[in-house]
């Protein structure tokens, strides 16, 4: 199976997809102490309504993140 | 054995919305105390309780955190404490709180401090809301990866509760100290955090499968219905505004009857000690210069009351972090985050409760930003000030069919105390540099209804530190401000005053009148009379004359004191002349017979007062948050600059 990668805020609502890696290291670091690390099946919940920030679904918990810090996560 | 003289000291340690708090207030009570960490403004909860072997249990309920890698500054007060043990509050034993439905970001954390080597429990919390999610948690799996006590316990309904409080007081430390393991999390770089991140988190998403026996949670469904509206881009707003116009309502219609009371009760002590106490000047101090600064500190206690009962209801419902994010998008530009919206808006209400709640933003850079903003948007103590000045200068006349002229300019000081908070954000924003990058990663909870519990404890909390660290600078300012309007310079005051105090004692039926001539007399002639006729080629391009002056300078104690000063210089407490001080203000003119409230010099005094920062309360309060005198008199001076040269701009215009 071939996986296509993409950016985390490329997602459409209800989408899921496995975290495959970040470009910045300070968001990554953010986003793993709760339990976001690469491998992890996220799900995209939510966009809020004035178009920023976005919410995410995963193990059991939901976060909001704005689009810029999205654009840091490569999914698959 | 611990002899009696010994304490124990117990950290409560967890992530945000682990229900941290609400175990340590079940175990706690009203036995806590609030203060600040060393240094910074972090709340700092703490409790002794008695262990059973009559030794001391000191209780701290550190900052919530998610690692031991700190990323904000309540993170780095919960590292630093855990891992230097040499702080004075370097814990003897761990309390792990973790939200069982969420035990991943727990068992990290737990991991971390089980590095450490200092003695911890893992306390399995929210326990109810796992088996709501079937989910039997097999206990004896974290225990065997930890290799610590485990307790599960539910702290709002008070459930395991007792099994925890008994081992933590019959809780003995082993007799030789192991030496504390800091090298794995001190002085690591951002790469290295990377790598012990992944490490870890993938033993812990295997076991987690094991203690959870496999299919991983979902977010709560209840949680996600409720989502789906209040995060509606229709609804979503509607309810918002509802929830701001009732905070709203309730402070401007509720707080009123016990801030009435206070007064009220401040008044008749006042009359029934002026009765008891000599005449002469330590009483007086007593009188008038003590007591209404006490008062004035207690009246605020209603509005902080409210508004902090409405602010935990809603970040303990997990609602306020809904409304930053259906926020955030708009206030971003202004260097501000969906976080600093309650707190900004509440500013409408009062700016002390609105200052202090800034807390519950997590950058520190937004919080100041949201601290020095947020006195501009127009309080409810303005309303005394722009009702007078609104009734004397603007014609009660209906406008475009349906609109009140007067209404609409008051809704037009509102609509400029918010624009010209936004405005100057982003003139403050260049000027603080921000260490920390502006983060919106945060968790979007379970909805939960709010404990009554929390939320008496939070406002006691609040309502003590007020009352504490900001009215020991309202009361120094009072008595200063006393002195100001009760001494003048060599017997220039007593020599003023000689003139009508003989026509009080000559003319019995018209006593009332000429003591209230010998007030005015009085304060034209002290120092704050004088000070302000000294300010008066200051402020005569902005349309006010030195009466105003002295309105001014005493007025920053509150700024509704303006419409009692001004009561005061035209002696207004004269009885045989029944005109109300609007009239009376109305009717004044100057020796050119023009009117002294003209259209232009009104409209530049409410400019004035909607921009200038008249409040001490407000300064105490900005001192004790941001931890020094810098930032409150910055904000001091800004304000002046910026309702100086606007009235500037209006008088000149009009005039």
């Amino acid at each position: 199976m071939i996986f296509r990668l993409k950016r985390l805020d490329q997602l459409i609502k209800g989408q899921s997809a496995i975290i495959d890696s970040f470009t910045d290291l300070s968001t990554s670091l953010k986003l793993m102490e709760l339990g976001c690390i690469p491998g992890t099946e996220v799900i995209m919940d939510s966009v809020a309504p004035l178009g920023d920030p976005i919410a995410i679904e995963f193990s059991g918990s939901k976060i909001s993140l704005r689009k810029s810090e999205a654009a840091t996560v490569i999914v698959k | 054995m611990k002899t009696p003289e010994t304490t124990l000291k117990i950290s409560f340690a967890g992530n945000p919305n682990s229900g941290k708090s609400t175990l340590f207030n079940a175990l706690t009570g009203l036995r806590q105390k609030t203060g600040n960490f060393p240094g910074v403004t972090v709340d700092k909860k703490t409790a002794r309780l008695k262990g059973n072997q009559g030794h001391v249990l000191e209780l701290t309920d550190l900052p919530g955190t998610y690692s031991l890698f700190p990323k904000s500054l309540d993170e780095r007060i919960t590292a630093d404490i855990i891992l230097n043990p040499a702080h004075p509050d370097h814990p003897d034993l761990i309390l792990v709180i973790a939200d069982a439905s969420n035990i991943h970001r727990s068992l990290y954390l737990a991991s971390q401090i089980q590095e450490t080597g200092i003695p911890f429990v893992f306390v399995l919390n929210m326990i109810d809301m796992a088996r709501k999610a079937g989910k039997n948690l097999k206990t004896d799996k974290i225990h065997a990866y930890l290799g610590a006590p485990v307790f599960a316990c539910n702290s709002r309904e008070g459930e395991g509760i007792t099994a925890l409080e008994s081992f933590i007081k019959n809780y003995v430390p082993a007799n030789e100290k192991k030496p504390v393991n800091t090298a794995v999390f001190l002085g690591k770089d951002e790469n290295y955090q990377k790598e012990d991140s992944i490490r870890r988190f993938e033993k812990i998403s295997a076991l987690a499968d094991e203690i959870t026996g496999g299919n991983a949670f979902r977010f709560d469904p209840r949680s996600q219905k409720i989502d789906k509206v209040l995060t509606h881009p229709i609804y979503g707003y509607l309810f918002f505004f509802l929830i701001l116009f009732t905070i709203f309502q309730a402070i401007f219609y509720l707080a009123p009857y016990p801030m009435e009371w206070i007064e009220s009760g401040f008044l008749y002590l006042g009359a029934w000690l002026g009765h008891l106490l000599p005449e002469n000047l330590l009483s007086d101090l007593l009188l008038n210069g003590i007591l209404p600064g006490l008062s004035g500190v207690m009246m605020f206690i209603p509005q902080i009351a409210l508004l902090f009962l409405f602010l935990t209801i809603l970040e303990d419902t997990g609602y306020m972090a809904r409304a930053s994010f259906i926020m955030d998008r708009a206030l971003k530009k202004f260097g501000l985050n969906g976080r600093t919206v309650i707190p900004l808006m509440s500013g409408i209400a009062c700016a002390i409760p609105a200052v202090m709640s800034a807390r519950t933003i997590s950058s520190a850079r937004e919080r100041l930003l949201t601290i020095l903003i947020t006195p501009l948007m127009s309080c409810s103590a303005r309303l005394p000030v722009y009702t007078l000045l609104i009734a004397l200068v603007i014609p009660d006349r209906t406008v475009a069919g349906i609109f009140n002229l007067q209404g609409l300019t008051l809704m037009g000081l509102y609509l400029l105390g918010f624009f010209a908070a936004l405005g100057m954000a982003l003139i403050y924003k260049i000027f603080i540099k921000g260490r920390e990058r502006s983060f919106f990663i945060m968790e979007l909870p379970v909805y939960r209804k709010p404990k009554w519990n929390n939320i008496g404890l939070l406002i006691r909390e609040k309502v003590g530190l007020f009352v504490v660290d900001a009215g020991k600078v309202i009361l120094a300012i009072s008595i200063i401000l006393w002195a100001l309007a009760n001494f003048g310079p060599g017997d220039r005051m007593e020599t003023a005053m000689a003139t009508w105090s003989d026509s009080v004692s000559a003319y019995p039926d018209k006593t009332d009148f000429y003591r209230s001539k010998m007030e005015s007399v009085k304060l034209e002639n002290s120092f704050a009379g004088i000070l302000g006729k000294s300010i008066e080629p200051v402020i005569k391009p902005l349309g006010f004359d030195w009466k105003i002056g002295i309105a001014l300078i005493t007025s920053f104690a509150a700024r509704e004191v303006f419409v009692g000063t001004m009561a005061t210089l035209y002696a207004a407490g004269d009885d045989n002349n029944p005109e109300p001080l609007r009239e009376k203000l109305m009717n004044l003119q100057d020796e050119k017979g023009n009117k002294v409230y003209s259209l232009a010099t009104g409209l530049s005094l409410m400019i004035f007062y909607a921009f200038a920062l008249q409040c001490m309360s407000t300064v105490a309060v900005v001192k004790r948050e941001t931890g020094g005198w810098k930032w409150p008199l910055i904000q001091l001076f800004s304000f002046l600059l910026l309702a100086y040269f606007s009235s500037l701009a209006v008088y000149g215009f009009l005039s």
